[in-house]
């Protein structure tokens, strides 16, 4: 059986689902082909347990592009946010540090460690403000490539040189640095308070296989700031229904366009033939057909596994060889029969609404990066908890809860032992640590979800189960993403196109890649008419 | 949630209004009655007690604070003399306004310094190599301004163990309020005859007391910010993020002022040797200006009464001081109709009878005596009417100095 189509998207995860609405919206062809029976990839909502729905990977949404929301319309096809505006960072001897949108509020709650350090929060959030306006740029661009400096790249470098001399010294110095720098020592340089370095640079290891104390964390950092709701900068928030209604409003969005989209359809190849695509092979073995391919899977899948390694230049196959995936995180979603209760804040509050993060001390997370290293999981674990269901109530049942832990580190490579035998036990060394800090939570368990990096590979495809398609360190960003001279989204292979989080301007729920690789498509197709 | 400052239990009963503001992280009464006229005249008429607690208070100390507080400071600090205060603006090295304040002189090491906001890394940072050290004190120090004609009589008649009959304009002292130590600084944010009373919080509530005991004879009344926004613009005195934007939180450069665009180049205070914040930026910009100035501006009322008048209504000028910018045109000559400004801060001023204005303006415009033209809105139109720059303060008794 054969269909032809002018594009085929490979995945149906939400760069997946962005790259094929807009392909659709221009008037192409497209079909979209997904694995598994539902769309969203890594950005699912799933009632594992009746009654209790889990966001169970990604679990808040802000690097969204306002740009993509505005022009699919999203909230028209059911896209919500609501608010995540605190943290809290409990400590095990009971105190705590809490944040939240009431200045004055979280300037005391800090001044009760540090005055110094509560007046150097403002000048820090106004600094790494200042740095997610300047990279606000790269977000909408794609990535010219100053080794090849073809017309597109000369301009790109232009923009991105007259951008970037826009900057005041003091923020280009500051730029520089979070390249860099550790995220440990670059809030090192605002602040002493240890809980509050801590928790400011767990952003920096999020989906990375480093510590707080290793370079080039200090990026991750800014990455976790750069999104934006309403114009906010910084701002993160919840999915009404679970990151899953994220998938399902682009979804819709891209059928209305036109697009088609094929659940429970696997690919297994893009059919190649003298150097260029002509369609894909799926699982079943039916045959797709299309002038355009592009692939929303992470780069080991769309270079290594979709084509045959002799439609590929060497370079580029060693180069994906050696991209750094190195999957380092896990997920237990419960399911809670009441309100977790926290010893430093206890019963009902707004703290309930916002983020948890077991992130005590820079010593403590830098502990538990070094149980990694060695292939272990981590014996104490950074855990960054939400509880979509207290502002959500449509996830769980009336006075119940369901909490979403994402932990880190759990290695994708365990140096003893396999993650199906561990499984069980990484589960209870979070719901232990847990207990340190809300000492009910043994008892409200009803149930419980353990995602191991190889749970998260073996459902979504995310290599090594790296959330972000490849770790966010600056060598693997920009024009490095996913390697030296492939970054703009086309590959060797003509009418083979990438768009997934491997690319420019990388992971999180932000569709920037999907949408960039669009208009890279639509240029090439549109060039090739005028001839 | 908002905290209570320590007067709490004696302003919130009498806060019939139920009028509170955020202040600092405190609730602070904007008017105790529905409306804040009869506060207003109790500044100018018989006195008015403030709860000004939520200022940020510093204390300085060491054998360098004098040359710290020198080094912070526009001001020349070095010039004020043991019992007096003075009012000055603090930049950063570009020299922008980062905050403004009073800094009393306790003893030749001593000083006690006001901000509107959290200063004290600033000023820590600035002590660096120095023998002085800077502590935040805001919570140990409750303090109430006493402000009107009558407040000299009230407080004679209370304070012990001080002269406050004989206490001089921008002086400072201390004394008794029956068993309560308190600092008293004749100071204020008014433009009147006034008084700062400083005091552990401990002794909050006496305090409080005995002055609205005392002050029942003299026409006192707790009073808000309403009030005090309006006696403060007849003042001519700035706030800062209306006013001027701190360098500290403008996310533009051109937000930011420095003293002399905010009209107060008159603190900038170089002497030979002398090495503040700020300095050589605010030595070159006095030998060439730059273009902004600050200006007080009075509305022409005949036109303002006229533009109402055309839809039927009586002049509506607010009632209250608005914080709202509002542009400002050329009025004549070349560039007629050209925006050349913007109102800050604009209120009626009851006790002159007339509509004015603190204003951000070119500096060619801002000559008193120059006819300029403001917006103003009547029935969801906006008109131009005339107005002249004239020079601030507003209002100006001689019993503030007297």
């Amino acid at each position: 059986m054969t269909r032809k189509y002018d594009a085929i998207v490979i995945g149906g995860g939400h760069n997946g689902l962005v790259h094929a609405a807009y392909l659709a919206r221009a008037g192409l062809d497209v079909c979209v082909l997904e694995a598994r029976p539902l769309v969203g990839g890594a950005t699912i909502t799933e009632e594992i347990f009746p009654g209790f729905r889990y966001s169970v990977f990604s679990y808040v949404v802000s690097l969204m592009r306002p740009d993509i929301i505005r022009e699919l319309d999203l909230p028209r096809h059911g896209l919500a946010i609501l608010p995540l505006e605190s943290t809290l960072t409990p400590l095990p001897d009971g105190d705590r540090l809490y944040r939240d949108a009431d200045h004055h509020r979280t300037w005391r709650e800090i001044a009760r460690f540090s005055i110094r350090d509560a007046e150097a929060y403002d000048e820090y959030g106004r600094s790494l403000f200042y740095m997610a306006r300047a990279v606000k740029h790269l977000l909408g661009i794609a990535p010219p490539d100053p080794g090849r400096l073809g017309p597109d790249d000369i301009r790109g470098l232009l923009g991105l040189a007259r951008h970037f001399l826009d900057l005041e010294p003091e923020q280009l110095h500051l730029l520089v640095k979070l390249m860099t720098m550790s995220a440990a020592d670059f809030v090192d340089e605002w602040f002493e308070t240890d809980v509050l370095k801590a928790t400011l640079s767990a952003s920096g290891i999020i989906g990375t296989f480093l510590g707080p104390r290793s370079p080039g964390t200090a990026y991750v950092l800014l990455h976790h700031y750069m999104g934006e709701i309403d114009g906010h900068f910084r701002a993160w928030g919840f999915a009404k229904g679970g990151t899953g209604a994220v998938a399902n409003a682009i979804a819709s969005a891209a059928r209305e366009a036109g697009a088609e989209i094929r659940t429970d359809a696997p690919v297994a190849r893009a059919l190649v033939k003298n150097g260029r695509v002509n369609g894909v092979a799926l699982a079943n073995g039916d045959e797709l057909h299309a002038r355009v391919v592009s692939s929303s899977l992470d780069p080991h899948r769309t270079f290594l596994d979709l084509v045959d390694e002799n439609d590929l230049p060497a370079d580029l196959v060693s180069a994906v060889r050696a991209y750094r995936f190195r999957g380092s995180s896990g997920k237990i979603n419960l399911a809670l029969d009441a309100a977790p209760d926290f010893t430093c804040m206890p019963g009902h509050g707004p703290h309930l609404r916002g983020a948890v993060s077991i992130s005590p001390s820079i010593d403590y997370l830098e502990r538990a990066y070094d149980d990694a290293k060695y292939g272990d999981f981590s014996r104490e674990p950074y855990i960054d908890i939400v509880i979509p269901s207290a502002i959500d109530p449509g996830m769980a049942p009336p006075g119940k809860h369901v909490m979403s832990c994402f932990v880190q580190y759990a290695p994708y490579e365990l140096r003893e032992g396999t993650w199906d035998e561990k499984r069980e036990s990484f589960g209870d060394t979070v719901v232990d640590t847990l207990a340190r800090y809300i000492p009910n939570i043994r008892d409200i368990i009803v149930h419980r979800q353990v995602v191991t990096p190889l749970d998260i590979e073996r459902t979504t495809g995310l290599t090594q189960g790296n959330i972000f398609q490849g770790e966010l360190t600056p060598s693997q960003l920009f024009f490095l993403r996913p390697a030296a001279g492939y970054a703009g989204y086309r590959t060797p292979v003509r009418g083979y196109y990438q768009c997934g989080s491997g690319t420019h301007p990388g992971g999180g729920i932000m569709g920037a890649p999907g949408k960039l690789a669009a208009g890279r498509v639509l240029a090439d197709l549109g060039r090739r008419r005028g001839r | 949630m908002l905290l209570e400052t320590p007067f709490h239990s004696r302003t919130a009963p009498l806060c019939r209004s139920r009028r509170w503001r955020n202040w600092s992280g405190y609730a602070a009464a904007l008017s105790y009655e529905p409306g804040h006229e009869y506060e207003y005249y109790a500044v100018r008429s018989g006195a008015a007690l403030f709860d000004i607690s939520p200022l940020r208070k510093y204390e300085v100390t060491g054998p360098d604070a004098a040359a710290l507080v020198d080094r912070v400071v526009t001001r020349s600090a070095l010039d004020c003399p043991v019992g007096r205060v003075f009012y000055t603006p603090w930049c950063d090295e570009a020299g922008k306004l980062i905050d403004d304040g009073t800094v009393q002189r306790l003893s030749a090491d001593t000083f006690r310094i006001t901000a509107a906001d959290p200063c004290l890394r600033w000023f820590q940072d600035c002590a660096l190599g120095m023998d002085a050290s800077v502590r935040d004190i805001t919570l140990d120090l409750a303090a109430l301004a006493l402000q009107g004609p009558t407040s000299r009589d009230i407080l004679v008649g209370l304070v012990t163990g001080a002269d406050i009959a004989a206490l001089p304009y921008f002086a400072v002292t201390e004394g008794h309020i029956g068993a309560a130590p308190v600092t008293i600084t004749r100071t204020g944010y008014t433009g009147d005859l006034g008084y700062e009373i400083w005091l552990a919080p401990e002794h909050a509530l006496a305090v409080w007391d005995a002055l609205m005991e005392t002050g029942r004879g003299y026409g006192i009344a707790p009073a808000g910010l309403d009030a005090l926004d309006v006696a403060r613009i007849e003042a001519g005195l700035l706030l800062k993020e209306v006013d001027y934007v701190s360098s500290w939180t403008a996310l533009i450069e051109s937000r930011k002022s420095s003293p002399y665009e905010a009209g107060l180049g008159w603190t900038v205070q170089p002497r030979p040797g002398r090495d503040f914040v700020g300095q050589r930026v605010l030595e070159r910009e006095a030998a060439s200006p730059s273009r902004w100035a600050l200006a007080g501006l009075e509305a022409d009322w005949p036109s303002i009464e006229k533009r109402f008048a055309a839809v039927g209504l009586p002049p509506l000028v607010a009632g209250r001081a608005s914080r709202e910018a509002v542009p400002i045109y050329a009025h004549k000559g070349p560039g007629a109709g050209r925006q050349i400004g913007y109102v800050t801060s604009a209120t009626f001023s009851p006790i002159l009878k007339k509509y004015i204005a603190l204003a951000t303006i070119r500096r060619d415009f801002g000559k008193p005596g120059t006819r300029i033209e403001v917006e103003l809105t009547v029935e969801f139109a906006r008109h131009r009417v005339p107005a002249t720059i004239v020079k601030t303060p507003f209002f100006d008794p001689a019993r503030k100095r007297g």
